[in-house]
């Protein structure tokens, strides 16, 4: 005996992210018919700030790669994993793989969280701008604003082709508005058509910070309104998809 | 991490081999030019552009867009490199060197910070500025440069992550130490070297 008494050391989170980790995916929801949530555990796993990414990273058996960035919808209070939610893109290669191919208990290579400007840290108030998949970063904050502050003024703007498209559809409430460009569902009484000023107006957020993210011509067209409505530039965070597929 | 194999995956869309060499790891070739930007589009008028160049230097230099155009310009044909993965491969510019201007402007130090009419910064060491490595643009494919792209007038650093040609630039400011510029302080790298895979901070 050498009188030393060894006591577990404290477990130290690492806090760098960067690294490629191999996720399991724990489970696998069709939100709509193009678009699917799967849920990945980390086995290190670190808080992310909701609006940041993960890359994803596919490699072949003959060592081929492919890499993609997919924001992470879920809220950093969900301890040791992630959601994605994934857009299926006929001519892609990393989100058809996510879709055709993945089931639960697959794994699958993660870095992240990655980017700290389309990122919410608790300012208010706030409005959310989406379009289409574009509301995947906007859900990680709703959700983190629900579960966190539920009394901070904050509210989605939503615009989606069809009934069909709605992706969340379980989730969205009172804060939330819709307008469908397309096919709105039966007996819908709501808005329809492109974002307009009026439906900018009725989420009433005014002097606050605005979160929009879509393909680039809603951004830009979103981002007008917002300029016209009074917004200051520096308020108006933007994030386009460029392909991702 | 290595040897890690994603099950059932083969690849769909493989860079053909002689493009190959020309892709950077991670990177995939996009035949269209998608937009990607922090904030709303600013919408400056040829009037009002003009880009300067200041800070350590032995003489300032500002020049309107008229003043520009009487610059030395070339076409520059290019391979363009986004952070987010996509690779524009064989694209063409028109502007004028950065060699040109920044001779004209005697540069005393090794730094620079770019800065955009919008507020956009990203600093650019001077060593990645010349030797006909950078230019400030006003032209793709014979076009004027769209407003979406940067228009009027962009910078275009090829050889770096696409993030660091700055659009709708302003100027550069020279400068005796090295400072993050706008993404540089957002969580991505210091220089952007797409060969190295220099994407986030960590790498």
């Amino acid at each position: 005996m050498d009188g030393l008494i060894s006591e577990p050391l404290t477990p130290v989170a690492q806090k760098a992210p960067g690294h490629w980790l191999i996720g399991t995916v724990t489970s696998i929801k069709q939100e709509t018919p193009r678009v699917k949530t799967f849920r990945i555990e980390l086995p290190m796993w670190m808080p992310h700030l909701p609006g940041q990414h993960y890359d994803v990273r596919l490699t072949a058996p003959d060592g081929y790669r492919a890499q993609r960035s997919y924001s992470i919808a879920s809220s950093p209070i969900d301890e040791g994993e992630i959601e994605l939610t994934i857009d299926r893109l006929e001519d892609g290669e990393v989100s058809p793989y996510f879709h055709n191919v993945l089931v639960e208990g697959d794994q699958v290579e993660v870095r992240g969280p990655f980017a700290s400007y389309f990122v919410w840290r608790g300012e208010k108030p706030v409005l959310l701008v989406g379009g289409g998949s574009g509301v995947v970063p906007l859900m990680a904050i709703l959700r983190h604003r629900r579960r966190t502050m539920p009394d901070l003024l904050m509210r989605l703007v939503y615009s989606v082709r069809n009934a069909e498209d709605v992706i969340y559809s379980d989730e969205l409430g009172d804060d939330a508005v819709l307008t469908f460009t397309r096919e709105p569902p039966e007996g819908w009484s709501g808005h329809r058509g492109r974002i307009d000023d009026g439906l900018i107006a009725e989420a009433g957020i005014d002097d606050g910070i605005a979160f929009v993210c879509g393909s680039n011509g809603f951004v830009e067209a979103a981002s007008e309104l917002l300029l016209e409505a009074g917004y200051d530039p520096r308020q108006i965070r933007t994030e386009r998809f460029g392909p991702t597929g | 991490m290595n040897g890690f194999v994603s099950r059932g995956f083969t690849g769909r869309r493989r860079t053909p081999e002689e493009l190959a060499d020309r892709l950077p790891p991670g990177q995939y070739a996009e035949s269209g030019w998608p937009v990607l930007t922090a904030g709303p589009t600013p919408d400056i008028s040829t009037d009002e552009w003009s880009f300067r160049i200041d800070g350590m230097v032995g003489q300032e230099r500002e020049w309107s867009w008229e003043e520009f155009h009487e610059l030395p310009s070339e076409t520059i044909p290019a391979d363009i490199h986004c952070v987010t993965k996509w690779s524009k491969l064989g694209t063409n510019f028109g502007g004028v060197s950065m060699d040109v201007l920044l001779d004209e402007a005697e540069p005393l130090d090794a730094y620079t910070m770019v800065y955009s009419y919008g507020g956009y910064t990203t600093n650019l060491a001077i060593e990645d500025l010349t030797d006909g490595k950078a230019w400030v643009v006003t032209e793709h494919e014979g076009e004027l440069l769209p407003r979406e792209h940067g228009g009027p007038a962009r910078l275009l650093v090829p050889h770096l992550y696409f993030w660091k040609s700055a659009k709708w630039v302003q100027g550069l400011r020279v400068m005796d130490h090295e400072e993050p510029g706008f993404w540089e302080s957002n969580g991505y790298h210091i220089r952007g070297d797409p060969w190295k895979e220099e994407r986030y901070w960590t790498d």
